[in-house]
């Protein structure tokens, strides 16, 4: 049994999927309860398989038993590394299923909710995939199992400008994930072998490690993923699609999609082409940490400009990417730990802020900052629990941003690479300001009486009359949070704190995890000190 | 002359892809019309197919099926080993990149249905499908676009 828990944690959702569509194809109330344990599973999987991993090293897994020198089996891969992002997204996927009980938009639930639900568990299903799997193949049609699904997610919001951000989301996720398909190609053509170990096996050689093909196929994947994770040119896709989606949609794809993406790119990097041939050059990480220092910066400062809560939120994911890929391209230890440390802290405050943008856009009656007057005091609950993500996007101890802030900004200070310390400082600021305006809006802002649309009129934001009937009805009848959003929200808030105060066992875990990569070699003082 | 004989002929088939993969990715960035964007899509995808299956080609090549009760195949190839096992990967067409290729056709196709659904749900939405159109409607704002 035990032996089997890679294949369970995948199988689980994917079976899940299957049996809503089967099962309860209109049926809303029976749909829940299958995806309720379907991850359950899931998580229970990745925590014994995170127990095991750190117990005992490394598992391998092929599928099916066709193992390596066949060179048809598909090998499963799991080492600290990937076993903590496992068990951070099946527990997301978990928290955000139950956020979206109702089904994808938080109202009544409709016959769209087990449709929902299926593409939900795809999603999940495919996040796993493409962090458990050893093969660079498999990880493109992974990708593209989780893209579709969120394609769909996206689209299936009740504002049309979530429909064109889907459109615009497909197109720029083609492009990505072609251009991973044409990287894994020309790897291919030089090696032969699609298993990353073998891959791996055969760069080592100094022939196939000179070649131009293996140049050429790193850069493709490397502008494949960072379409994938939204990196700064590349991110135009991200804002209106997490902006515009339904809340139990934004609730998993803002947390995991792009960490997921950037663990892809820390994959290709240590275990495909090695830290010794990725980094040989010292000009491609300068050129990659300069590239990370203006996300950083452009990010922050387009997110200062926002009027709306979750378009803002959405901008600093674009900041926070640039942090990873800014991290994971120091060369060094501490940056490498930092950056792999942040896909997990990142992915609990997202989590936690989004969700609780949800609630209040949802209360609010609007997604604009100016809306949420007087918010914080009538849900005291909900408004903690955005403070403790808001505090850890700033950087504040015992979150889990400031562990990841500290071990980057260290590493930045080891590389010397100034620019990018100074950059994740100035970013903390900027997050300070935002936060804070948000906190004097939400906390001291006139509390809403009977007349609370006395808002300046906004050109372009003037609410029409069928909007201001629905503001009426949801300030009036629905003026408490469920119980269903409120707890997975309380939890996020928990699992923020929670990764901040044992970072020290995580940062252990991923260290021992870059230490026991066989393939470290010339990069070892690099990457596994 | 030279440069024909040394880098376009030898190397036609990665000109023909990547002069494909541009057309496409000129429309799907140019165009204006979202339907011409998803031809554009396509052509794209597909140019990336036509180079996986150009790499596993192999000039004279046997398709890669064992000919076990073929003794004059066997012994043609292999003369010294046993003609039951034996297979000579030289004469062979490489089947795996024309294989990983059924499953990107499969996700294309599944690509290009997800986009065209969504863009029947914009053309519900905004009455048109020329991005020019769209954009200025959400400008203007209208019932239920101006979120």
């Amino acid at each position: 049994m035990s032996e089997q828990l890679p294949a369970i944690l995948l199988v689980a959702p994917l079976f899940g999927a299957l049996l809503i569509g089967v099962a309860s194809p209109g049926d809303p109330r029976r749909a829940f309860p299958i995806v309720l344990l379907s991850l359950s599973i899931s998580l229970a999987a990745t925590v014994a398989l995170l127990t095991k991993v750190v117990s005992s090293g490394p598992v391998d897994y092929f599928l099916g038993g066709w193992a390596e020198p066949l060179g048809i089996g598909i090998q499963l891969r799991v080492d600290g590394i990937n076993a903590l992002i496992l068990v951070f997204i099946a527990l997301i996927g978990l928290l955000t299923a139950i956020f979206s009980y109702r089904g994808p938009d938080d109202g009544e639930p409709t016959d769209k909710a087990p449709l929902f639900y299926i593409l939900y568990l795809l999603l999940c299903v495919g996040l796993l995939g493409i962090t458990i799997t050893g093969d660079a193949f498999n990880v493109f049609v992974l990708v593209e199992i989780a893209s579709l699904t969120s394609y769909g997610l996206v689209a299936m919001g009740s504002s049309p400008r979530g429909t064109l951000a889907a459109f615009n989301y497909i197109i720029m996720g083609t492009i990505g994930a072609s251009f991973y398909l044409l990287g894994v190609g020309y790897l291919y053509m030089r090696t032969g072998a699609l298993n990353m170990a073998q891959i791996h096996s055969l760069i080592a050689l100094p022939e196939v490690a000179a070649s131009q093909t293996i140049l050429v196929a790193f850069l493709l994947i490397l502008v494949g993923v960072w379409i994938k994770m939204a990196f700064f040119p590349l991110y135009g896709w991200l804002p209106n699609a997490y902006t515009y989606c339904p809340s139990g949609a934004s609730g998993i794809l803002a947390p995991l999609v792009t960490k997921v993406s950037v663990y892809v790119m820390i994959r290709v990097m240590l275990s495909v082409f090695g830290a010794g041939w990725v980094f040989q050059s010292a000009g491609w990480s300068q050129t990659v940490v300069w590239l990370a220092v203006i996300a950083i910066l452009a990010g922050s400062f387009i997110a200062l400009a926002q009027v709306e809560l979750k378009k803002m939120l959405s901008y600093l994911i674009v900041a926070e990417v640039g942090y990873m890929v800014g991290g994971a391209w120091l060369a060094n230890h501490w940056g490498m730990v930092g950056a792999i440390y942040h896909i997990l802290a990142d992915a609990a405050m997202t989590l936690c802020l989004f969700l609780a943008a949800n609630i209040f856009v949802k209360h609010a009656g609007g997604g604009r900052i100016d809306r949420l007057e007087g918010l914080f005091r009538r849900m005291p609950v909900v408004a903690g629990a955005f403070v403790v993500g808001a505090l850890s996007m700033i950087g504040v101890p015992p979150t889990g941003g400031f562990f990841s802030k500290w071990y980057l900004i260290r590493g930045g200070i080891e590389a010397g690479q100034w620019p990018f310390v100074a950059a994740l400082i100035l970013s903390s600021l900027v997050n300070a300001v935002l936060f804070f305006r948000i906190f004097e809006v939400a906390h001291f802002g006139r509390k809403p009486a009977d007349g609370h649309h006395h808002h300046p009129p906004h050109a372009d934001g003037e609410p029409s009359p069928e909007q201001q009937g629905t503001i009426g009805e949801t300030t009036g009848s629905d003026r408490k949070p469920r119980l269903t959003a409120v707890a997975p929200l309380v939890a996020a808030a928990a699992l923020v704190l929670l990764v901040g105060i044992f970072s020290g066992p995580i940062v252990e875990i991923i260290r021992g995890a870059l230490q026991g990569m066989p393939h470290v070699g010339a990069a070892a003082p690099l990457i596994g000190r | 002359m030279d440069l024909l004989n040394q880098y376009l002929i030898p190397h036609f088939n990665y000109w023909a892809y990547v002069i494909l993969m541009m057309i496409g990715m000129h429309a799907m960035i140019v165009k204006n019309n979202l339907i011409k964007k998803l031809i554009g899509m396509s052509i794209f995808q597909t140019a990336i197919i036509l180079f996986y299956v150009s790499i596993g080609v192999k000039e004279g090549a046997d398709i890669p099926v064992l000919h076990h009760h073929a003794p004059e195949v066997a012994e043609s190839h292999t003369p010294a080993a046993d003609p039951h096992h034996a297979v000579d990967p030289d004469h062979y067409a490489n089947p795996l990149p024309h294989v990983l290729m059924l499953t990107a056709i499969v996700v294309g196709v599944s690509t290009l249905g997800m986009a065209l659904a969504i863009s029947q749900s914009i053309y519900k939405d905004f009455d048109t499908l020329e991005e020019n159109e769209i954009l200025a409607k959400i400008k203007q704002g209208g019932p239920g676009i101006d979120v």
